[in-house]
């Protein structure tokens, strides 16, 4: 088997690899939201509701400067 | 937020963008129609000497609306909308402003060298990639000073969750930077002879089938990376923004970003089809190229599906026209591009006018409408002023949009009568035409094209002026407009 070969095998399984991580990943993307982990649908309104000074859409996690108020 | 109750968001940055966005695209496009008046007239090749021929105009033409034009409205839209996804004003850290200002000055600065070195004939003659190695240079440092600020205003936002466009801006970032540097290995031949010839001359560090790889690997990826990600960035944010509506399907974004991350990095080397690249990458780049259809629909369908229950906006918001129209040509040329893949089509498509034409739809239709519109969904958010003239915006629509098609169309037809003509054979299996035979058939087609270039050029004058006008004498705005921009 030359090289050429092995790159073909490689590129095969790589790709295998990729497209089940990337079902995985619709699987997460429903199965977190069902257990009520996240809200991704809620984030679309980050685009409408921009203000400087409006409430943040995702109150889920903390953000650096959040992070860095709170170790003070 | 209590305490940032006076805090404004800081557009200084956006707008002088803006300015070159506008200026790059009427110099680029003003090549283009230029080169495409020389290709059906060739007399018109001898009006500038040397500096005006189509050979030294052409890449200027490219690079001009690749690196001037579009990376301008890439930088104009990520510096305003980043700061309102992640409700951050760029003014609450002189660290990031003073990156900003730096990044747009040396920006500039290289784009106009880069312009000279290419009008003089400077070149490592790789498509998209023709700036030598000092240009390159300032290039990977203007891209620097972006990613600073890219992140610097990630790491102080108040929004917690990275906006879908974000996601969008950042592959466009990370995705150039790893393209740029590779396929830009060069070796200075000055320094390397210890000083004999050109200091500015270069080689590439790979050579043969896999220079041709690295540089459509490149090529095409700038396409994915310039041309596709950092718009579907801006109609993420400007569609909603501009017609109140939010995404339709926030996961279907969210999966389409990775299906699109994941499959446009194979399909480069559909450009290498029948060529001496193994036979197994050849099938790759064009099962890919096929595959790509999914996540790029994805995004489409989502932004269509985003106006569900507002089509009307479609017919009384030209900039909501602007963005549908964008969409469906990113789906007309989303779909084109598989089928020029296509191992049998190709053989008909490759050199030919079709690849131009397919080239074009997209970026004529999706890339520079997408611009336009969301410079004029800025402009009375950054000025103060509402759009200038809706009667303007209007004509400048169906001026362009006749434009794309008259483009597209004429080398459509062109480019397969061109494939055919290559192909045929006599009752002996001679050849049935000479090269100039051909071109003797197209030159009504690329007349054509010349016509739709000026029609184009003069609606990309009529956003300029509508644009001018804006910043400078329309009706001033007492408050900012929530969603759809007022013009008059």
């Amino acid at each position: 088997m030359d090289i050429r070969e092995l790159q073909g095998y490689a590129s095969f399984f790589m790709t295998i690899f990729l497209v089940v991580m990337l079902y995985w990943y619709i699987v997460y993307l429903y199965r977190s939201e069902k257990k009520g982990d996240k809200d991704y649908e809620k984030l679309g309104n980050i685009a409408l509701d921009d203000e400087i000074d409006s409430k943040p859409i995702d109150t889920s996690s903390v953000t650096p400067r959040e992070k860095k108020e709170q170790d003070k | 937020m209590q305490s940032n109750a006076a805090l404004e968001y800081d557009y200084s940055v956006a707008k002088l963008f803006t300015y070159t966005t506008i200026l790059f695209g009427f110099l680029g496009m003003l090549i283009g129609t230029l080169i495409a008046a020389q290709l059906a007239f060739p007399e018109l090749n001898y009006l500038l000497g040397e500096y005006g021929t189509f050979s030294r105009l052409r890449p200027l033409h490219t690079n001009i609306v690749i690196f001037g034009f579009t990376l301008s409205g890439v930088f104009a839209t990520f510096y305003y909308s980043a700061q309102r996804v992640l409700k951050v004003s760029m003014a609450e850290s002189k660290f990031i402003m003073f990156i900003g200002k730096f990044h747009f000055w040396l920006y500039f600065v290289g784009a106009l060298l880069g312009v000279i070195s290419l009008l003089l004939g400077y070149t490592q003659s790789k498509e998209y990639a023709q700036f030598e190695w000092p240009i390159d240079i300032v290039i990977v440092l203007v891209w620097v000073l972006w990613g600073v600020a890219m992140f610097a205003l990630i790491g102080i936002r108040r929004e917690k969750a990275l906006y879908i466009s974000i996601w969008y801006y950042i592959a466009c970032f990370l995705g150039i930077a790893m393209l740029y540097l590779f396929n830009n290995m060069s070796v200075p031949t000055y320094f390397a002879s210890g000083g004999l010839g050109n200091i500015l001359h270069s080689v590439s560090m790979y050579s043969g089938t896999n220079d041709a790889l690295v540089q459509w690997w490149y090529g095409h990826n700038a396409v994915a990376f310039g041309f596709t990600v950092p718009i579907v960035a801006m109609i993420y944010y400007f569609l909603p923004k501009e017609s109140g509506q939010a995404i339709y399907s926030y996961k279907l974004s969210l999966l389409s970003f990775w299906g699109l991350m994941f499959v446009y990095l194979w399909a480069g080397s559909h450009h290498l089809l029948w060529s001496t690249v193994p036979d197994w990458m050849q099938t790759m780049g064009s099962v890919f190229s096929v595959v790509l259809i999914l996540p790029s629909w994805g995004s489409a369908i989502n932004m269509l599906l985003t106006m569900k229950g507002e089509w009307n906006q479609l017919t009384e918001n030209p900039l909501i026209k602007f963005m549908v129209l964008a969409s469906t040509f990113y789906m007309l040329s989303t779909l084109e591009g598989p089928i020029q893949a296509i191992k049998s089509v190709n053989a008909i498509a490759h050199f030919t006018d079709w690849i131009p034409g397919h080239v074009h739809d997209g970026v004529l239709g999706w890339v520079v409408f997408m611009i336009m519109a969301a410079l004029f969904h800025m402009a009375p958010r950054m000025f103060k002023r509402e759009i200038y003239s809706k009667k303007l915006l209007e004509a400048q629509f169906w001026l362009q949009t006749t434009a794309v098609v008259l483009y597209f169309t004429s080398m459509w037809i062109a480019g397969i009568t061109q494939g055919m003509m290559w192909r045929a054979v006599d009752e002996y299996g001679n050849l049935m035409y000479s090269f100039i035979d051909t071109v003797t058939v197209l030159h009504p087609y690329y007349a054509i094209r010349a016509l739709s270039g000026v029609m184009y050029l003069t609606g990309f004058l009529m956003f300029a002026y509508n644009m001018y006008k804006t910043m400078t004498s329309s009706r001033e705005l007492t408050e900012e407009p929530q969603f759809r921009s007022p013009m008059a």
